[in-house]
């Protein structure tokens, strides 16, 4: 809208919202700038009545006074410049540079919002990605186009995981093109630096873009971040034909920006205080993964999470894994046991594994192997809880072979180092050789010809 | 009252005063109904009035509506939100108030844009109809007036609709026509009725049937776990309540695909995208072994995806089972999935608390259940109103917060449903799929079908229970093995654990990705159950006499058990026979070597 009327009829101010009396012809999701002096705030319309409008302000609200505001409506809905000349830049929580270089000139400017993918226009995403680490590669595969979050705990290496993850699968190619889109809300300096540093010495940083919406910025800010970064990961892969990996980190404080913003609207809380919607607010941000039909790039989500008190039945996990194409999930246990990555073996899963591994993609055997190992680590547990009453020597023979197994699993399999880049190949067959301790018997997962082919009998094995 | 070509009312024009996320206030709207469609605003976005307040309406906005100014008009033309029914409907794909999301991604490209406004059926498309009744005819509601072939797997019944009764007048000749054509008229009391192939149905009122009965025939899904130890009778209903990943949606996909019902309608309400996409790629290319015809010609799908407006998503169970209700009428068995009935509930929640309604438990709304109630209380097997059987089964996925069954939605579903598969997290971690629990689930059809079983063998039942209790003992066993460990235990009762292992590896534990595990007949179902109740009874002797565990376990032919249900394909059952009688010939050797018998 051309003139842009101010209003300085404030009627109050509660948390993060302003209400704006008298207004008139504002619509819902409007941008909105705030005025006051010098400094400029954005924000955006949740609620419009005949006369009044209820602003969000993502600068927070906090300086602001009833009087001396002055309040305009900009007639649409939030905006970014894209371009793949943002790569390799630094930028705040709504999308505005902050590494001291000026915005990037383009034509090219996107809601921030996005819509809904029509699901018919949707490809299955099928292609395997090679992360190198074999808990993930072997039993939770990742897929290009999946949302595969990472559930973590206070104090344990989600970070290190994605690092790690990012170096190793973004392996650039003649005839593809990876990057790289890093958004930090809610978290400090150190872990983003962390990651910008991880970036820079494996040389994708120049592929990157960060977006920066840290502990210190006002918390309301956190809820645009991801939709800014998204926004830029949808150019990139549908008008660029890239492959994007998008890292989120981390979305407990995204939740608890949102809770904070539902509850000072007054809204009737749910499930510990977050709000009712919270599920679908989530999933307008996770759905923003996938592949299109008709187009080359990608865009694969991994969002990380911390368990508050590392309980997965809390509403920010619990909400997400009903949203994400599974989940890895670390474990307090093995990572007090001193592994390295801590994936837990049970609860961690990749729904789309199912048809992105196999004959021609992977290996044959591999789904057969993976189910092979998830069952009988799932026998391990049962057998350990049994030992801890009545005594490891009590147990029978198989059942010590079981615990043999493993350990074995736990310190062969699971752990790996923090640069160690593990083809499938190696997995598999590492994953052959922590079932050629069981009994051939026991392994009915697998198929017989499977068996005569990979398994290493006693002699030779198990050593 | 029912017409495609529908008396348009003179439009109604109000005017937006508020807006809060999609419930809109509107003034100015008299005479406008309850339920009744508005557009909203420039765009003309689709809205239902769900609340009158004297001289304001709260409209309920299916699109995103973010822009919407007080101010905007509302336009009514007074007809109730409705289901467009007639041929076409098949293989296709919709969104929650049944736009066709193939027509939108022409119009508008990979992304769906608001405003889109299509028809849900072709109106030029060309249908072969051939009538089945002529002039002169007396007829009367529900009545097939003529057939078309909707896809070579169904033939898509012309029904006279509910409400029209007379003379039939006249009725055009066999040949191609299109839902737009009129295709006869019927001289009722009140005036000339003039028929067409399809017409309008309000989502939210149920189809009239003559009479509801009481189900008989199983719905056979191929599913060991499901036809043997819970079946669903086809009319029923069932719930699949389950925390994230533990197989819902798998279960429901298998269900959709080897279900012996008639037409399938998938409602993915609220759940992800490429679940839809899995369904849309998959169908087209699985065969229905009955008929070698692919299994997308049978299903409709409905899909208001987590990231589409959540007061389609409201809607879209509606917009299924109408749906399903127009294919029943026909004398079909129809099988409805909705995947997950929790979202939506939820959006039901979000919508009441925008309208500042009283929360009861948990933030939804007091009328929760009875909202439940309704939508399975439109599951039955029925005589419709031509006087054939139809049938509809509806099995709904529920999500519970935290995978914890005691929150509302399980709660009020499970007294609604009579057939519940609650999945077990730990078996879904175990890789123990289906990971259907068989201590908590249940089925009260288990005495309504047992006669369809008799056919194939008088002792179902019989074994059923037997290898059920097996299950049971085992459960209550575990509990002691957990405080002293199996070996501690008579060994009469380890090898009754051992044959529990068995049942769960080698009958329960069914694999949706092996070619020949995917599916299982009835056949192959009672025959694993005979292998396993043979070693069960027969080794049982043994042990009774002194024989070990060991024993037992060390017959050759026993680790081949496992592989029975992946090796040997549902026409080769005799196989399994063969199996048995070896498994046999080994006890009995046994018994006289060890025993000296
Ligand atoms: N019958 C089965 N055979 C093989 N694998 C299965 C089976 N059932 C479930 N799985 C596995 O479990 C995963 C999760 O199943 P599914 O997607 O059905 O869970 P869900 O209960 O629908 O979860 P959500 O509530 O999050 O949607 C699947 O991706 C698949 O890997
Ligand atoms: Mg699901």
């Amino acid at each position: 809208m051309c003139c842009e009327i101010e209003y300085t009829t404030i009627g109050g101010i509660s948390g993060p919202l302003v209400f704006v009396e008298g207004v008139r012809g504002v619509g819902l999701g409007e941008i909105v700038e705030i005025r006051d002096g010098e400094s400029l705030r954005i924000g955006q319309t949740l609620e419009v009545d005949e006369d009044r409008a209820v602003v969000q302000v993502f600068e927070g609200t906090s300086g602001l006074a009833v009087k001396g505001m002055r309040v305009s409506f900009v007639g649409r809905s939030l905006e970014i410049p894209v371009d793949r000349a943002m790569l390799g830049r630094v930028f705040d929580g709504l999308g505005r540079p902050s590494d001291g270089y000026p915005q990037v000139v383009t034509d090219r400017r996107m809601n921030v919002n996005g819509l809904p993918v029509n699901p018919w226009s949707r490809e299955y995403p099928r292609d395997f990605i090679q992360t190198g680490i074999s808990a993930i590669d072997g039993m939770n595969t990742l897929i290009r186009g999946q949302k595969l979050p990472i559930f973590s705990g206070s104090g344990m290496p989600h970070n290190l995981i994605a690092a790690q993850i990012a170096r190793q699968a973004m392996i650039l190619s003649e005839e593809e093109e990876f990057t790289v889109i890093f958004a930090a809300m809610g978290v400090k300096f150190d872990v983003a630096r962390f990651f910008i540093d991880s970036l820079e010495e494996s040389g994708v940083l120049t592929h990157s873009a960060i977006f920066l919406s840290l502990a210190d910025a006002p918390s309301i800010e956190r809820l645009i971040t991801p939709k800014v970064a998204l926004t830029l990961a949808e150019h990139l892969a549908f008008d660029e034909g890239m492959h994007v990996l998008v890292i989120l980190t981390d979305m407990t404080n995204y939740c608890e920006s949102l809770r904070e913003l539902s509850s000072s609207r007054g809204e009737i809380p749910s499930r510990k205080g977050y709000p009712g919607y919270l599920y679908s607010d989530l999933a307008s941000i996770y759905e923003r993964a996938g592949r299109l039909k008709g187009f080359d790039g990608s865009i694969t989500q991994m969002p990380i999470l911390t368990m508050p008190s590392d309980d997965i039945s809390h509403p920010v996990p619990d909400l997400t894994g009903y949203i994400t194409e599974g989940q890895i999930v670390l474990e307090r246990e093995l990572f007090n046991k001193g592994i390295y990555p801590p994936i837990a073996g049970l609860p961690s899963l990749s729904r789309l594994m199912k048809d992105g591994i196999g004959e021609g993609r992977t290996r044959a055997d591999h789904a057969q192997v993976a189910a092979q190992l998830f069952a009988s680590y799932a026998k391990v547990k049962r057998i350990r809880s049994l030992a801890a009453i009545v005594g490891e020597e009590e147990l029978s023979d198989l059942d010590k072979i079981y615990l043999e197994f493993g350990n074995s699993f736990e310190e062969e399999f699971l752990s790996q180092g923090e640069n160690e880049n593990r083809t499938i190949e190696e997995t598999l067959e590492k994953g052959w050789r922590m079932l050629s301790i069981l009994p051939q018997e026991e392994l009915y997962r697998v198929r017989r010809e499977d068996i005569d082919r990979y398994y290493i009998p006693s002699s030779d094995g198990g050593d | 009252m029912v017409s495609a070509t529908e008396t348009r009312n003179a439009p109604i024009e109000g005017k937006v005063i508020s807006v809060n996320g999609p419930i809109v206030k509107a003034a100015g709207l008299t005479g406008v109904k309850m339920f009744d469609i508005a557009e909203v605003g420039s765009d003309g976005l689709i809205g239902e009035v769900i609340r009158l307040l004297g001289p304001v309406a709260l409209i309920q906005v299916y699109e995103d509506n973010t822009g919407l100014k007080p101010g905007d008009k509302v336009i009514s033309e007074g007809r109730p939100l409705s289901v467009l029914l007639g041929p076409g409907l098949i293989a296709n794909i919709y969104d929650g108030i049944q736009r066709p999301l193939v027509g939108i991604s022409e119009q508008c490209g990979s992304y769906i844009e608001k405003g889109v406004k299509l028809s849900a059926l072709d109106a030029q498309k060309q249908w072969t109809f051939t009538p089945s009744a002529k002039p002169g005819d007396e007829v009367a509601e529900g009545q097939i007036i003529g057939e078309i072939e909707e896809t070579p797997l169904v033939v898509h019944r012309v029904l006279i609709p509910p409400g029209v009764f007379g003379r039939l007048e006249n009725v055009v000749e066999a040949g191609p026509r299109t839902i737009e054509d009129v295709i006869y008229t019927v001289q009722t009391k009140t005036g000339l009725y003039e028929g067409k192939l399809a017409g309008y149905w309000p989502v939210r009122m149920a189809r009239p049937v003559r009479s509801k009965k009481k189900p008989f025939i199983p719905l056979m899904t191929g599913q060991r776990i499901i036809d043997t130890f819970f079946p669903i009778a086809r009319g029923g209903t069932a719930a699949i309540p389950g925390g994230f990943g533990t197989g819902k949606t798998m279960t429901q996909h298998a269900l959709a695909k080897w279900c012996n019902a008639d037409i399938i309608i998938y409602i993915g309400c609220g759940e992800r995208g490429n679940e839809m996409t899995d369904v849309l790629t998959e169908f087209p290319k699985l065969v229905d072994e009955r008929n070698g015809r692919p299994l997308i010609e049978r299903t409709v799908m409905i899909a208001n995806t987590s990231n589409m407006p959540v007061p389609a998503r409201e809607v879209s169970i509606y917009t299924g089972v109408t749906i399903a209700e127009f294919y029943r009428d026909m004398g079909y068995s129809v099988a409805v999935m909705a995947d997950s009935t929790s979202r939506w509930a939820e959006a039901l929640r979000e919508l009441s608390s925008r309208l500042g309604d009283m929360p009861a438990e948990e933030g939804f709304p007091p009328y929760l259940a009875t909202r439940l109630a309704e939508f399975y209380e439109r599951a039955g097997l029925v005589e419709t109103l031509s006087g054939a059987d139809g049938d509809i089964s509806i099995i709904g996925a529920v999500s519970p917060p935290g995978g914890d069954f005691s929150e509302p939605v399980t709660q009020h579903t499970s007294r609604f449903v009579r057939c519940f598969w609650a999945l077990d997290k730990t078996l879904a971690d175990a890789r123990h799929y289906p990971s259907i629990s068989w201590v908590d689930s249940y089925t009260e059809y288990l005495n309504d079908i047992e006669g369809w079983w008799r056919e194939l063998d008088e002792q179902w039942l019989v074994i059923r229970n037997e290898v059920m209790n097996i299950l049971l003992e085992d459960h209550r066993l575990q509990q002691l093995v957990k405080l002293v460990g199996a070996d501690a235990l008579p060994m009469f009762q380890q090898f009754t654990l051992h044959v529990a292992e068995m049942i769960k590896n080698a009958f329960l534990q069914q694999n949706s990705f092996d070619p020949i595990d995917k599916y299982c007949s009835p056949e192959k179902q009672l025959k694993l159950l005979k292998v396993i109740l043979a070693l069960y009874e027969r080794g049982g002797v043994l042990v009774k006499a002194g024989l070990t565990l060991k024993d037992i376990t060390d017959l050759p032919s026993l680790s081949e058990m496992v592989r029975l249900k992946s090796e040997i394909p549902n026409n080769e059952t005799n196989r399994i026979d063969e199996y048995r009688e070896r498994l046999l010939g080994e006890l009995e050797l046994l018994k006289e070597q060890v025993l000296g018998v």
